[in-house]
């Protein structure tokens, strides 16, 4: 039977998620567990307000793993992640998914975590937890790993990220594929380029082989074609009722270069 | 089995009735209030059959956990209409033959209801954003669709 404590902070929450409890968010995720009675015996939440806030200090954006995708589409300074975060599930997902839940959402859910990780964002964990690059909190988020409390989001250089997804039932489908890129060039050569999918292994993975590829070069048509060639090198997506794992390694490349060439168009 | 008093508004009247631990507000809403406009369609965030608003926004009840309404104010479809006066959503429903089996429609009346108290006159893109979240197995869409954009552009109810 499932118990949920509700505690005032996010340390004493983080606390409880160390002796074997579950963080409830907001439950479209892990409510679905409940109702099949599957879910762990112990949920914990709290109303922290840290958790929802949103600020902003230099080229750094901190959002609270509390925020609904909703409340990213009302708040004018994240702009860049509004096509992300309209990119998941329906209205009503959208008024209660937070962006916390979605950094553990299982295969083919989270956008909006592909999306962070293509921007190099850092969770800021509760406690004395510390910060984690993505790359580290997604690779092991199978283990517990206590209380994300916000994400720190470098803001991307004007045109330089986009978010495409790719899904077959429209305006509201689960991913087929969703790609993010990061792609600056600050002195016209691109630096700090980061590539990354959803939907093409068991977590939000960065494409190691394009940003290498396409690093320290022009956002051309001969990197466009680089860059699609090697589009799911090294990548073992997985098959479901959507796509086998062999359609969505063909179709990366030609999505990846469609994006592509809507960056270099700037449109 | 230890029993979770709820208090909270429920279509504009003060509630209070007793949630089991671990139980959905579907259900909540369904057997402890004895509201039954809110469907089980699926249990899983996929139908919008549950569709309800809490505090003004349009959430799946399946997936809220009811002991978290404490407080809150909770509306359905129930509480559209006034006895036997209908909201002009409802009407315009029945004028545009916009339910057939009708297990949709409480949660398609919701958000259609939450569209048009924050736009009151949506394109019709803007109509199928808003009821994406909502299945209809019957009608096609069209004809809830057309329901909806009758109203476009009249002044939201009470
Ligand atoms: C019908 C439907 C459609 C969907 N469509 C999409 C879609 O298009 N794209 C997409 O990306 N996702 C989609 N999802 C998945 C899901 O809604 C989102 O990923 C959402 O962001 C999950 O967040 P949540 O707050 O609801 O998570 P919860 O269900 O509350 O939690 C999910 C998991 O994350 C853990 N968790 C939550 N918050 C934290 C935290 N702060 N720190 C540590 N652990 C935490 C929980 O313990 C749990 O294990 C869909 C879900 C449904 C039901
Ligand atoms: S019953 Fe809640 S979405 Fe289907
Ligand atoms: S009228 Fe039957 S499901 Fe919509």
């Amino acid at each position: 039977m499932t118990r949920v404590e509700t505690v005032a902070t996010t340390a004493e929450a983080a606390r409880i998620l160390s002796d074997g409890a579950a963080y409830l968010g907001g439950g479209t995720m892990l409510m679905r567990a409940v109702n099949a009675g599957t879910a762990p015996p112990r949920l914990v939440r709290t109303a922290d307000p840290v958790l929802r806030a949103v600020s902003a200090r230099g080229d750094t954006v901190t959002v609270g793993a509390g925020v609904t995708m909703a409340r990213i589409l009302a708040e004018p300074q994240l702009d860049f992640l509004h096509p992300v975060a309209r990119a998941v599930g329906s209205p009503q997902i959208r008024n209660m998914a937070t962006v916390g839940g979605n950094l553990f959402a299982p295969h083919p859910y989270g956008d909006f975590a592909v999306a962070l990780l293509a921007l190099g964002a850092r969770a800021r964990m509760a406690g004395a937890g510390g910060t984690r690059p993505l790359d580290d909190l997604l690779r092991d988020r199978d283990r517990p790993g206590g209380l994300v409390e916000a994400v720190e989001i470098p803001r991307p250089p004007a045109r330089a990220f986009r978010f495409h997804k790719v899904s077959r039932v429209k305006p509201r489908g689960v991913s087929v594929i969703s790609i993010a890129v990061l792609a600056p060039s600050p002195g016209g050569k691109l630096a700090g380029v980061r590539v990354a999918y959803g939907a093409m292994g068991p977590t939000p993975l960065r494409a190691a082989a394009v940003e290498r590829v396409l690093e320290g070069g022009r956002l051309d048509q001969a990197a466009r074609e680089r860059a699609v060639a090697v589009a799911a090198e090294g990548l073992d997506p997985p098959t479901d009722a959507l796509a086998s794992g062999w359609y969505r390694g063909e179709v990366a490349g030609v999505h990846l270069g469609r994006l592509l060439a809507r960056m270099e168009e700037g449109r | 089995m230890t029993k979770i008093p709820v208090t909270l508004t429920h279509n504009g009247a003060e509630r209070a009735a007793f949630a089991d631990p671990g139980q959905n507000l579907l259900d909540f809403i369904r057997r402890g209030l004895g509201d039954l406009s809110p469907k089980y369609g699926c249990g899983q965030g996929s139908c919008g059959a549950c569709t309800v608003t809490i505090d003004g926004e349009t959430r799946l009840a399946c997936l809220t956990l009811a002991e978290t309404v404490e407080g809150c104010d909770v509306r359905t479809a129930a509480g559209l209409g006034q006895g036997a006066t209908l909201d002009p959503l409802q009407q315009a429903f029945m004028d545009h033959f916009a339910a057939q089996c009708g297990y949709c429609t409480p949660g398609m009346l919701v958000s259609a209801r939450a569209l048009l108290d924050r736009n009151p006159n949506p394109t019709r893109e803007e109509v199928v954003e808003a009821i994406s979240g909502n299945l209809c197995r019957c009608t096609g869409y069209d004809p809830i669709i057309d329901a909806i954009l009758s109203l476009a552009g009249r002044k939201a109810s009470a």
